[in-house]
């Protein structure tokens, strides 16, 4: 599998940053992405090696654009809606309901 | 990015992963319970102080040294530090000869049963790339340098296969027992981009 994930040796991808690498999650959500895909791991709604696969099938402009942790929640939905679990029209439904109640 | 923009993009994120809570929460596929215990157990409970046990053990114990160095995965399993997918482990060790460094180029693999979750730097795209072509350049960017009679080798993690770094001893510790050497060792020290400072 050659896509853009596949980064030892690439030039160009920028500076090291090593600022806040002691906080396990920069915000809550980042946990409860995580949690979440492990939780469906773990009901076995998917496998690590789909999972993994699906997050490199991200689009690379987007893979490198998107964070760690958005990079989960992106592969998770991927997961989630081809294996049938949840279905685009379900989450945008809570989307908008979340949205309109006013976060 | 300014600081306004990364806010945006993090609230609408949240409110994704929201979102996404409250469907699964809505057909019964998770419990808040269960989610809140999984962030516990990576945010609090799995660390770095358990792979600094090891060292610590490894550097005070010459026969328990050889063991892990031989079978990582089984002997760390038999400390308590069973890999989470059932991967392997195997353990490289630091010597005025050879400085070892890992990384996972393709994602972000990482020994997470004795060093908790990976940094973000670890995760980086600069840090999977280079620490590939360039190990000496990022490990100066950590403000370790390597001898260049020493040979720096790079261990690439992978899903089914990972490591940790066995640090050299440092000076002046001859008179520490185990629980005062496992305070010396650093998280860094065992992914390879430092060394234990001397105390």
């Amino acid at each position: 599998m050659n896509s853009i994930h596949d980064m030892g040796g690439m030039h160009g991808l920028g500076p090291l940053d090593q600022a806040d690498n002691e906080i396990v999650f920069h915000a809550p959500w980042e946990g409860r992405v995580m949690a979440m895909a492990r939780a469906m791991m773990a009901g076995k709604h998917f496998n690590l090696d789909e999972y993994r696969y699906a997050m490199e099938r991200i689009d690379p402009a987007r893979y490198l654009q998107l964070s760690y942790y958005e990079k989960w929640l992106e592969g998770t939905l991927t997961m989630l809606m081809e294996k049938g679990v949840i279905t685009q029209e379900e989450f945008d439904a809570h989307l908008d309901k979340l949205s309109d109640a006013g976060s | 990015m300014s600081s306004d923009a990364s806010d945006g993009a993090d609230a609408k994120t949240a409110l994704r992963v929201r979102a996404l809570e409250s469907l699964l929460l809505e057909k019964g596929l998770i419990e808040t319970e269960a989610i809140e215990e999984l962030v516990d157990m990576f945010e609090n409970r799995l660390g770095p102080w358990n792979g600094a046990k090891v060292v610590a053990r490894a550097w005070t114990d010459p026969a328990f040294k050889e063991r892990l160095l031989q079978d990582g995965t089984t002997v760390l399993g038999e400390m308590g530090f069973d890999t989470i997918q059932g991967e392997e482990m195997v353990i490289v060790e630091n010597s005025p000869e050879i400085h070892n460094i890992v990384v996972c180029t393709l994602c972000s693999c990482f020994p997470w049963s004795v060093l908790g979750l990976p940094p973000v730097w670890y995760k980086s795209a600069p840090y999977r790339a280079e620490a590939a072509r360039d190990p000496r350049g990022v490990l100066r960017e950590f403000g370790t340098e390597i001898p260049a009679d020493t040979e720096v080798c790079v261990w690439d993690s992978n899903a089914e296969l990972r490591y940790m770094v066995l640090p050299e001893r440092p000076a002046g510790t001859a008179g520490l027992d185990a629980e005062a050497l496992a305070k010396l060792v650093s998280r860094d020290s065992m992914i390879g981009v430092t060394k234990v400072a001397p105390p």
